[in-house]
């Protein structure tokens, strides 16, 4: 039996010194004693979720959330194949950059969801209302996850539900980005479905929405 | 009664003058006013020189505020700038597509950009209209910022976690833009340079890394801006790299609005003065009671013994915030911002 607390101390600490060899190491020990995925995405969600919390009272920093995200999700990703299991059932989601080419805030959810297990379509950045709107549609999406970085596009997520509304589409909107950081309201405001300002924490979030609830 | 810039230099002294300077960071509120499109704008200085003159009659603004947007720098090196209704001009596609690309760059001329020119002659009628009285106030965008936009953050925390070599060359090009187009808004009559440095925040890069790179491109760039600076973190937290930030050289930091206030003046007391901390996002919704409250509440906090210019805290006052809550904040600011603060002090 491992100590999943433990694992994951180890790891954040091998995480947040962005140090990738000391994190592909403690992958390589636990898989080769466990034999188990399920086991190494405990611990990497575990890692992240701390490192988010730390970056939430400025423990942390955006750069240190971001490394971590890609060296997990880089490194489960190398031992998907060996495990011979396939993804979590989960919604069927999309993530996008509203009106904005800055994808940071993106490419920080999908790692996170990928090292969760999850899987997650990924529409792009720079996408205007419509064309989100259609894309959901299309693919039937049923969690859009929105990240923007200007007031203005976040003001626009209000249209896109009303968007998606009148085009049938009951997808849940998770709005997120510095604009929801910055004003903790805004969320709400916009009629999004839940606040995904920390990144770290929208497993938590995802899986909240898809069992039928709001913002945990 | 002192000018606007009595007043500022009365703060910068850590000394009361006769009240709280307001620094107002207006830019794309001046097509507001002028009601004309962003764009056409920020493309006829004569347009901005009005909005300025009438924002700071209408405001008891202390400041004339010659930025136009962020990615006006990118222009100058092939960028893209996407132009919206209402906010700020956005940067496009990257230009940095690779990092085997900033072998090859050079420095832009900053002289003989079309873009950066019409800041120059924006800054130059601004200078003409307000002489001695009023600061004005330009901006650069730090080196180690810059390629955020340059290049995508993204590809940039590569560069800086792993290729140090090209970091390193990066950093040598936009540190000579930067020094260059600085020098060239104060000869114009800029009297301060807002240098944004957002990534100097610990909410954007840990401190160590900060320290091995961003604060020594800081030091060698603003030891070599002829005139003061103001370092602003846009929004981020500025309180845990204050010592740091101050080591640079610069006179002001712009403090965020997640500062813990009687913290952050008693690391600044005498040494840096501060530019903030009203949330700009949450006054879009702000009531005129919360006005009051927030704006006391700042002066209260950090006011006593000067050292303290009043502003929001990301470097822009959003489209979306009413003319309305602008008067509500100029009027709390003359309520309650007059020297001394008896009414702080008296409990």
């Amino acid at each position: 039996m491992h100590d999943t607390s433990k694992l994951s101390s180890i790891l954040l600490e091998a995480l947040i010194n962005i140090n990738r060899i000391k994190a592909n190491a403690l992958f390589e020990k636990t898989f080769a004693e466990s034999k188990d995925l399920a086991l190494l995405e405990e611990v990497s969600v575990l890692a992240l979720k701390e490192i988010g919390q730390g970056w939430e009272s400025g423990e942390y920093s955006l750069s240190q959330v971001y490394m971590s995200g890609i060296i997990c999700e880089e490194l489960l990703g190398k031992f998907l194949p060996m495990s011979g299991v396939g993804e979590k059932p989960s919604p069927k989601m999309a993530i996008v950059v509203l009106k904005d080419y800055h994808s940071l805030g993106k490419k920080i959810v999908k790692s996170v969801l990928h090292a969760g297990g999850y899987k997650v379509m990924d529409f792009g950045q720079g996408l205007d209302v419509e064309t989100i709107a259609e894309k959901t549609v299309e693919n039937d999406i049923e969690i859009l996850l929105v990240s923007t970085l200007m007031i203005t596009s976040a003001l626009q997520v209000m249209k896109l539900k009303e968007r998606l509304k009148s085009l049938g589409s009951n997808a849940k909107i998770v709005a997120g980005g510095a604009p929801f950081r910055l004003d903790t309201e805004l969320w709400e405001k916009v009629g999004a479905d839940a606040d995904g300002k920390n990144a770290t924490d929208i497993i938590g979030v995802v899986e909240a929405l898809f069992e039928g609830g709001k913002q945990p | 009664m002192m000018t606007s810039f009595e007043r500022t230099i009365s703060a910068l002294s850590h000394k009361e003058g006769d009240r709280v300077p307001l620094f107002l960071l207006l830019s794309i509120y001046g097509a507001k006013e002028m009601q004309v499109s962003i764009k056409e704008y920020f493309s006829r200085p004569e347009l901005i020189l009005e909005a300025q003159i009438r924002m700071k009659k209408k405001y008891n603004n202390d400041c004339f505020y010659s930025f136009s947007y962020a990615p006006i720098e990118i222009e100058a090196w092939g960028g893209e700038v996407i132009f919206v209704e209402d906010g700020p001009p956005n940067s496009g596609e990257n230009f940095i597509k690779s990092i085997d690309q900033i072998s090859t760059m050079k420095v832009p001329d900053v002289r003989g950009d079309k873009n950066l020119a019409r800041v120059l002659e924006t800054t130059q009628m601004l200078k003409a209209e307000a002489g001695d009285e009023t600061p004005i106030i330009g901006v650069v965008m730090s080196p180690f910022s810059l390629p955020v936009i340059q290049m995508g953050f993204e590809k940039y925390l590569e560069l800086l976690y792993f290729h140090e070599a090209e970091f390193q060359k990066l950093m040598r090009i936009n540190t000579e833009f930067c020094v260059e187009w600085a020098n060239a808004q104060i000869e114009a009559g800029a009297t301060a340079i807002c240098y944004f440095d957002p990534l100097a925040s610990p909410n954007i890069i840990e401190k160590e890394k900060y320290m091995a790179t961003g604060n020594l491109v800081a030091r060698e760039t603003i030891g070599r801006i002829k005139g003061p600076t103001a370092t602003h973190l846009a929004s981020g937290i500025a309180f845990p790299v204050i010592n740091e930030v101050t080591s640079t050289g610069t006179a002001v930091l712009g403090f965020s609005a997640n500062d813990d206030l009687k913290e952050i003046k008693a690391a600044a007391k005498d040494r840096i003065c501060l530019l903030g901390n009203l949330n700009a996002l949450e006054m879009v919704h702000w009531s005129a009671s919360q006005v009051e409250s927030h704006v006391k509440n700042v002066i209260a906090e950090a006011g006593i013994g000067g050292g303290l210019i009043l502003a929001e805290n990301h470097g822009e006052i959003p489209w979306q915030v009413s003319e309305d809550t602008l008067i509500q904040i100029s009027e709390a600011v003359r309520k309650w911002g007059n020297y001394p603060l008896d009414w702080v002090e008296n409990g």
